[in-house]
C-alpha cells in the first residue's frame, strides 16, 4: 500500500485477491462490510450503511435510533471500474451543505493479474474545505519550506492505531 | 498528531490567520508583529498562544526574545488526516474483499 504526494489530494491504493467485478462490488453495496463502524457522525450508534448504486444516489449512515446521515453524493458509478462521491462533511464533523465546499473520492478498479484487483483511491479538492485550510497551503504553496512540509507528510506511520476518528471533532 | 478541526478553527479568526500568514513569509517576535498589526501586544500573544496550541506554529528562544514561526506539521494536518484515515480504510476493505485462494483448502 502506498501513498503519493500532492498538495490538495491524497492519493492510497492497494491491491486485493479477488476479481474486479467483486472488488467493486465489495467497496460498493458491502461498503457496511469494512468502513469503521466507529466512523461516523450520527448521534446514535450506527446501525447500517447504503451505498445507493446510481448516479446522483447516497451514501447513507442510518442510526440504531431511526436517524439518517447522507455524507456523500454518488457522483459517478461505473461499474466494475470506477466509482466517485463527494465528502459532504465539513472539518468541524458535520454536514456540509453547500457543494462548492465539499471534497471528492474516486475510486478505480483494476485488473493486475487473474484474480487480482489493484484499487487506487484518490481523495481530492481538500482546499474546498474553508478557509483555513486555504490559509495553510498557500503558506506552503508559496515556496516556502516546502521541502520540510514533504518531509513531515511523507513520513507518516500508516498504521496509527490512535488514527483519525470522525467522532473525535 | 495536530487535530485539523482545532487548527482550522485557530485560523477561522481572520486577524490569527494574518498573523500566521505573516509569519509563514518570515519568522518574528511578539513585539514586531504587535508593531505590524493594529493589535495589542497582549493580543498578539493570545493569538499566538492559540495558533501554537493548534500546531501551528512554534517558536524558538534567540537571546531575550521568542521568536514564532510556522510550524510545516502542523501545515500538514488535514492532508495527513485523510491519508490515514483512507490507509486504515482501504486496509480494512482490503481484508474484506480478498478472497480465499482456491489452493489453500
Amino acid at each position: 500500500m502506498t501513498t503519493q504526494l500532492q498538495a490538495t489530494s491524497v492519493t492510497t491504493e492497494t491491491e486485493v485477491r479477488a476479481p474486479v467485478e467483486h472488488a467493486f462490488r465489495v467497496f460498493t453495496e458491502g461498503i457496511g462490510s469494512w468502513w469503521n463502524p466507529d466512523h461516523h457522525i450520527l448521534q446514535a450508534d450506527l446501525a447500517e450503511m447504503v451505498f445507493e448504486p446510481y448516479a446522483g444516489g447516497h451514501i447513507i449512515d442510518r442510526g440504531t435510533d431511526g436517524s439518517e446521515c447522507r455524507w456523500a453524493r454518488v457522483l459517478a458509478y461505473d461499474p466494475p471500474h470506477r466509482v466517485c462521491f463527494s465528502w459532504d462533511i465539513n472539518l468541524s464533523w458535520q454536514i456540509e451543505t453547500d457543494p462548492a465546499k465539499t471534497s471528492e473520492v474516486e475510486v478505480t478498479f483494476t485488473a493486475a493479474g487473474p484474480g487480482q484487483t489493484r484499487v487506487v483511491l484518490t481523495h481530492r479538492h481538500l482546499d474546498r474545505h474553508g478557509d483555513g485550510w486555504e490559509s495553510m497551503r498557500d503558506a506552503v504553496g508559496a515556496g516556502w519550506n516546502l521541502d520540510r512540509y514533504a518531509e513531515v507528510t511523507a513520513v507518516q506511520a500508516p498504521h496509527d492505531a490512535s488514527g483519525p476518528g470522525w467522532q473525535q471533532p | 498528531m495536530t487535530n485539523p478541526a482545532v487548527a482550522l478553527t485557530a485560523l477561522a479568526d481572520p486577524t490569527r490567520r494574518a498573523i500566521f500568514e505573516r509569519l509563514a513569509r518570515s519568522p518574528s517576535a511578539v513585539g514586531d508583529l504587535a508593531r505590524e498589526f493594529p493589535v495589542s501586544r497582549p493580543a498578539v500573544s493570545q493569538h499566538l498562544k492559540v495558533l501554537k496550541s493548534a500546531g501551528l506554529v512554534t517558536d524558538q528562544a534567540a537571546g531575550t526574545r521568542r521568536v514564532y514561526s510556522v510550524d510545516a506539521a502542523g501545515v500538514a494536518a488535514v492532508r495527513e488526516y485523510f491519508e490515514q484515515f483512507w490507509q486504515q480504510s482501504l486496509a480494512s476493505f482490503r481484508a474484506a474483499a480478498s478472497q480465499p485462494t482456491q489452493e489453500e483448502t
